[in-house]
């Protein structure tokens, strides 16, 4: 028997950047972990578990488009190579910017840096990295002289103690989270911190929780710093070895207060004393870091207590930024900001510049920075921007003041949008549309957190006249009149490019050096395995700086000063509440990809906010109903989670849904545009914010085999929808209660009046079901409230084809059908109710053992934390407070 | 020596109530049981499975001779009584006189008949026993014959459909504007003429009967509008009224029936009424359920003890074979009362509840009436529907504690003060309970 294709590849999700196994069955494409790969070990969370579901052709762009018409590839080449030279003959070259993503293969964004930077002349290239790590290249670049990450995945398996900060690596990092939950299961005396505002799933795993008062991280590493220093912890040698700016760091640290983080003075000592005496520490941070106007300072807050005790570069120990993109690694590697040059050398340096100009055989090279996320789209408004590529990102959602992004791109005379669907709400402003191939038909290399290069290998066929993102750069590029620079066959060609321009900067005494791949033939490359850099004759991988030796001037890392600073928007009378955002554990980004799996719609089906009792009661807020939440740039509406996770006076709004998938879920358009002085990088969880109860006429539920077609519906207050596995779902509300529902649902369901209706009336209590069968197919079925929609909404949708009309129409499981409940493990589908029930009728106490009774977290393991809130040891933990 | 107990009227009534009192008090009386049919005691409801072939009248027979003699009942069957003398105690029937210590009156109803001309054509007959069953029987037996049924009540549609059944063309002819309107309403009575119409039974609603032509025999039915329908048997069966001309002209008080108290007895404490001839707190009943209900109670009072009778709730089934309908309580529409509807157009299935004062008081079901005994149950308990009510026309399988997603995001984290399945609905236990 001849074994099935399996394709080596690298999941397209986060940071952690695992190794993925697609092999194609008579079924369909099927996913697994791949056992040999170094970040994940076999290991794939939720999102990568369904990349299965996520790669069908409906709704991609198969074909360039022009103003909504089809185009050749020729035309529309030409279209913008024409559009691109116009602007910079009249207005010069930093009248064109191209906006990149994380999303793109390391071939693809050095192709875009080098057509920007090294041939257009312009340094107005920047990447949605801008909104990720931006803070952390900023913070690596001031102490180390580099943005260097310094240790590997291994350390956060070898520290005795992980302080996690604005992470929920639970959430955001599932492998890594596992990894991390593996070695504290294997050596107890592990231990974990996580420092957030809310409470997570990755507080699952923490000995400690530290609830700081949102963006004051700088005064904890702060307190840290001047704590060690009482403590007698500083390593003197070490500093005055390898460290500079000492004195002045630590001068300042003392001149903070720690009591900025609203922590208890005896929870803060613990932290500290636990942190100053275990010496294998790593300090985990993300977005909670990085997304704030401080987040620079907070980064080098924490790097400050590193260099002072000279943890750093050793086994189990360390900083550690991880990443939210596949490879935002790739682009700081390849130059993807406006502030850096290429392969970590810096553009405002001559000598640089001048190397890489002679590298390229470039005609001119820009001197000072480029325009950086926020300001480009500024750009974009006030007119200096005359020509705009977004590639592979949805700006008009992930920016901040989003609604000033959307019509910023608007106003900009033309742009041009590559990316897999025309629909997205950036797509949406595109004056050409470029169908780009997608995970799974593209080839290339990405870049992990912990400097590993992986293959993205391709197992499918590029579909319609979808071309990888390298080619359409380099095919414009050639229309601009630079063939040869740009005269690539393949991606391999690109890659040998870059890792010789590497070997270059290594030379002249940077981190990023990979020079040992720059001849690599197609076939090596074809089967490269997953590789840590550097890849140099001297060395290959491994940790940085246990040598003692940075990548500044004098080779001694640098401490900065740092102080507090509070975010940028205070909050008011009228805006008195803290907006955090963030990711959901099934969704990526703006939904793009993962709202296409069925399975990954199931845990959070709908934009929500967590709300704190105590706020929820004060505003009259209930479980369940729907949240205005508004800023002075803009609102959205969402579905009230009242829980204690959030703090009083913060509120949680997932970051993802899109006017695609909800009616007012732009989180970011209540963003204002503050961004870090130092890295550009945009304050995204420091909003402030009013809230109040959207109180519509009537609240709806609907499950269907059809797409509904909202727009149709008068009055309609507020809807987000999903996919299932049986069609869609579907929550609403209106402010108007039409006067027949029956009409109405047969708008929504796209349905002619001879479809038949079974409906269920209690005019008085405001209730209406009503299901809509076209012969054997229940064609959907709505149920309208007075308050939020009860419904067995995971029965409803599971049986929406098995239910007799009455029966869907009770909108619940008679007695001989048991309810799953809400979906809790998405990969088996497991629902809480089956949960709750095997827990209760079979005693259960660990997640183990409700993995072996329901088959729950048995996959990926991302449920887990939620698992355990399902045992009863809530009860003693109440007995023990 | 045993009182003297007359029992006037041998049908299901005054059967059940000397079933309870020969259980509870034998030998109490001396029963003489007059009938003014040929024939004891059969099942009466049953009728219209016999005219549709489906039983026999041997199999509708409730009490056999045996049974009166086992009981010494005197039975005076084919023997109308024509008179009572309160003043001496007796009863005249053939020129003859009974004398009773105790008397009971259960003459039942007599059809009513519509005053126009021809009314009394030969072919033309109704529906109340067994004659009329087999005059209906005989009238079928030759082939390609047209019936039409006046009235489109629960009576008559058993008879359209038995009629039908046995080969007729059938004709309804309803006054309202839908059929069973005092047990349906509108849209249930659509649904049910749509499945006569199935059938090949011919509806006209709103049809108002001017004349039945006919010289020596009926011929047809004129409407008002000047439509006529060809007719060999023309079947009335617009409705009942209380046979009460013998208490009347006792001078025993009536109104639209023989009145009588809640132990029922007539304004004669020696006389009791029971069934269709009987008016009890104002309302005559047509149904076998409260009829029933009447006779425990009649016999308890017979018996000397205190019994009480405070009225009936009533419940109704079509007995037309595959035709399933319910109707229980009241339904009419009204500025206090509530409605809960639930219909399937293409499965033919409808259900409708009337809510008042958060009780249900009335019940319409048509295509599935596999819950109306338990709807009918809470409402004659008077059982309030509280927070069941959102899943309570589903019937009790769909009412329980079965907490629901009251939003898509419902994930959990470890800590949460609200347990992902505790928010949610609940139902009273009192509700829930099947019964």
């Amino acid at each position: 028997m001849q074994a099935a294709p399996t394709t080596q590849t690298t999941c397209p999700y986060c940071g952690v950047g695992c190794g993925v196994l697609a092999t194609s069955t008579p079924e369909g494409i099927e996913i697994a972990g791949d056992p040999d790969h170094p970040a994940n070990f076999g290991r794939l969370c939720s999102k990568g578990s369904a990349l299965g579901e996520t790669i069908g052709l409906s709704g991609r762009l198969l074909s360039p488009r022009i103003n909504g018409g089809d185009a050749g590839w020729a035309e529309a080449t030409y279209l913008i190579a024409d559009k691109f030279l116009n602007a910079i003959r009249d207005h010069g070259p930093d009248s064109v910017a191209f906006y990149v993503s994380g999303q793109l293969l390391t071939e693809d964004y050095y192709v875009a840096n080098k057509l920007m930077k090294g041939f257009i002349g312009s340094a107005n290239i920047d990447t949605n990295s801008r909104l990720c790590m931006a803070s952390s290249v900023a913070g690596h670049k001031r102490a180390f002289g580099s943005d260097t990450v310094p240790g590997t995945y291994e350390d956060l398996e070898e520290a005795d103690l992980i302080v996690l900060v604005g992470s929920n690596l639970a959430w955001c990092h599932p492998v890594l989270f596992q990894r991390i939950a593996a070695a504290k299961e294997r050596r107890p005396n592990m231990q974990v911190v996580n420092i957030d505002p809310r409470r997570t799933a990755t507080s699952d795993l923490a000995d400690m929780h530290l609830s700081l008062t949102p963006g004051s991280d700088v005064a904890l590493f702060n307190g840290l710093l001047t704590r060690i220093e009482q403590r007698g912890a500083i390593d003197a040698e070490y500093v005055l070895a390898h460290v500079a700016e000492f004195p002045e760091a630590l001068a300042t640290a003392k001149g903070d207060d720690p009591a900025k983080t609203g922590l208890d003075a005896a929870d803060l000592a613990e932290f500290y004393d636990l942190w100053i005496r275990t010496e294998k520490v790593v300090t985990v941070y993300s977005q909670g870091v990085n997304q704030s106007t401080s987040g620079t300072d907070k980064v080098n807050a924490i790097l400050n207590c590193y260099l002072a005790t000279g943890r750093i570069g050793q086994p189990g120990m360390g900083p550690f930024s991880v990443t939210g993109q596949p490879n935002a690694m790739g682009g700081r590697e390849t130059g993807g900001l406006a502030n850096m040059l290429a392969a970590h050398l810096e553009l405002t340096n001559p000598i640089h510049r001048n190397a890489v100009q002679g590298f390229w055989d470039a005609p001119e090279m820009p001197e000072k920075p480029g325009l950086n996320a926020v300001d480009m789209f500024d750009a974009c408004a006030d007119g200096h921007i005359k020509a705009l590529w977004v590639m592979s990102t949805n700006p008009a959602v992930s920016m901040p003041a989003a609604n000033h992004v959307r019509d910023a791109i608007a106003a900009c005379p033309f742009v041009v949008v590559s990316d897999l669907f025309p629909d997205t709400d950036t797509a949406k402003l595109g004056d050409v549309l470029l169908p780009a191939t997608a995970w799974g038909e593209k080839s290339g290399t990405v870049t992990n957190s912990d400097r590993t290069i992986s293959r993205q290998r391709p197992f499918l066929p590029p579909p319609g006249q979808a071309r990888p993102d390298w080619q359409i750069i380099c095919d414009v590029a050639r229309a601009m009149g630079w063939e040869s620079a740009f005269n690539y066959q393949s991606p391999v060609e690109i890659f040998r490019e870059h890792a010789a321009l590497s070997g270059i900067a290594g030379g002249l005494g940077r981190d990023f050096d990979i020079s040992g791949l720059a001849d690599i033939d197609a076939a090596d490359y074809e089967n490269l395995q997953p590789t840590r850099w550097p890849v140099t004759v001297a060395r290959r991988g491994g940790r940085f700086f246990g040598d003692g030796l940075f990548f500044t001037p004098d080779g001694r890392a640098r401490m900065v000063p740092v102080t507090h600073q509070p975010l940028a928007t205070a909050t008011s009378p009228e805006r008195p509440l803290r907006l955090n955002t963030g990711r959901v554990r099934d969704h990526w980004h703006t939904m793009t990809r993962t709202a296409r799996a069925p399975r990954l719609s199931q845990h959070m089906a709908e934009p929500y906010v967590e709300i704190h009792p105590t706020d929820a009661e004060a505003l009259e807020i209930a479980a369940a109903d729907l949240v205005r939440i508004e800023s002075d740039h803009g609102h959205v509406i969402a579905r009230a989670l009242v829980t204690d996770r959030t703090p009083k006076g913060s509120l949680f709004v997932p970051m993802h849904w899109t006017s695609l998938w909800a009616s007012e879920g732009l989180v970011d358009t209540m963003v204002p545009a503050a961004t870090d002085p130092v890295s550009g990088q945009p304050e995204l969880k420091g909003a402030a914010v009013s809230a109040a109860p959207y109180r519509p006429a009537w609240y709806g539920f609907a499950a269907s085999s059809v797409e509904p077609t909202i727009m149709d519906l008068p009055g309609i207050g507020y809807w987000a929808k999903a996919v299932t596995e049986t069609g869609w779902r579907l929550e609403l509300a209106g402010d108007v209660t039409p006067f027949c529902w029956e009409t109405h649902a047969r708008l929504l369901f796209g349905q002619s009046a001879e479809t038949p209706v079974a409906s269920f009336i209690d005019r008085s209590a405001g209730r209406v079901h009503i299901a809509l069968r076209d012969g054997d197919r229940t064609v959907g079925a709505l149920f309208i409230s007075k308050t939020p929609v009860e419904v067995a909404r995971a029965h409803v949708i599971a049986k929406l084809q098995d239910l007799a009309p009455m029966q869907l129409l009770a909108g619940r499981p008679g007695a001989d059908q048991p309810d799953t409940g809400a979906i809790v493990c998405s990969c088996v589908g497991v629902g809480a109710r089956t949960i709750v029930d095997a827990v209760a009728a079979q005693g259960l106490q660990t997640v183990e053992e409700i993995g072996a009774a329901t088959g729950a977290g048995t996959n990926c393991g991302s449920c887990r934390p939620e698992l355990r809130a399902f045992l009863i040891p809530q009860m003693s933990k109440v007995a023990a407070e | 020596m045993a009182d003297k107990l007359v029992v006037i009227g041998a049908g299901m009534a005054s059967g059940r109530v000397l079933e309870h009192l020969f259980e509870d008090s034998p030998g109490a009386y001396d029963v003489t049981l007059f009938g003014a049919e040929p024939r004891g005691n059969y099942n009466r409801i049953m009728l219209s499975p016999v005219l549709s072939g489906e039983k026999t009248y041997d199999d509708i027979i409730t009490h056999d001779a045996d049974w009166y003699d086992s009981h010494d009942v005197t039975c005076r069957f084919g023997e109308p009584v024509t008179g009572i003398d309160r003043e001496r105690k007796v009863v005249i029937s053939h020129g003859r006189e009974t004398p009773y210590d105790k008397l009971l009156i259960a003459t039942g109803s007599e059809p009513f008949i519509i005053p126009v001309p021809g009314n009394d054509l030969p072919g033309v007959i109704t529906y109340r026993d067994l004659d009329d069953t087999n005059a209906m029987i005989d009238a079928a037996s030759k082939p390609g014959r047209k019936a039409v049924v006046i009235g489109g009540g629960l009576l008559g549609l058993e008879a359209a459909a038995g009629l039908r059944m046995r080969g007729m063309d059938v004709t309804v002819l309803h006054l309202i504007g839908h059929l069973m309107e005092r047990q349906l309403d509108p849209a249930a009575g659509a649904l049910l003429q749509s499945e006569l119409e199935r059938r090949g039974i011919h509806v006209r609603t709103a049809a108002n009967t001017h004349e039945i032509i006919g010289n020596d025999q009926v011929q047809a039915v004129r409407l008002d509008d000047g439509t006529e329908y060809p007719a060999d048997l023309v079947c009335m069966a617009v409705g009942i009224r209380p046979a009460s001309t013998l208490a009347k002209d006792a001078e025993l008080a009536c109104g639209r029936g023989l009145q009588v108290d809640d132990r029922m007895m007539t304004s004669d404490p020696d006389i009791l009424a029971v069934g269709e001839c009987a008016e009890h707190r104002g309302l005559c009943y047509g149904l076998v359920a409260p009829l029933y209900e009447m006779a425990k109670v009649a016999a308890e009072t017979l018996a000397g003890e205190d019994a009480v009778y405070t009225g009936s709730t009533t419940s109704t089934k079509l007995k037309v074979t595959g035709v399933d309908l319910f109707s229980a309580g009241d339904f009419a529409e009204a500025e206090d009362r509530e409605e809960i509807v639930l219909r399937d157009a293409a499965h033919g299935i409808y259900k409708r509840l009337v809510l008042q004062d958060d009780k249900i008081i009335g019940a319409v079901m048509y295509g599935d009436v596999s819950d109306g005994p338990w709807f009918f149950e809470q409402l004659k308990n008077g059982i309030h529907v509280g927070d069941a009510r959102d899943m309570l026309i589903f019937g009790p399988s769909f009412i329980q504690a079965i907490p629901l997603d009251p939003m898509a995001a419902a994930a959990a984290l470890p800590g949460d003060v609200v347990h992902p399945c505790r928010s949610g609905l609940t139902i009273p236990t009192t509700l829930a309970r099947a019964a």
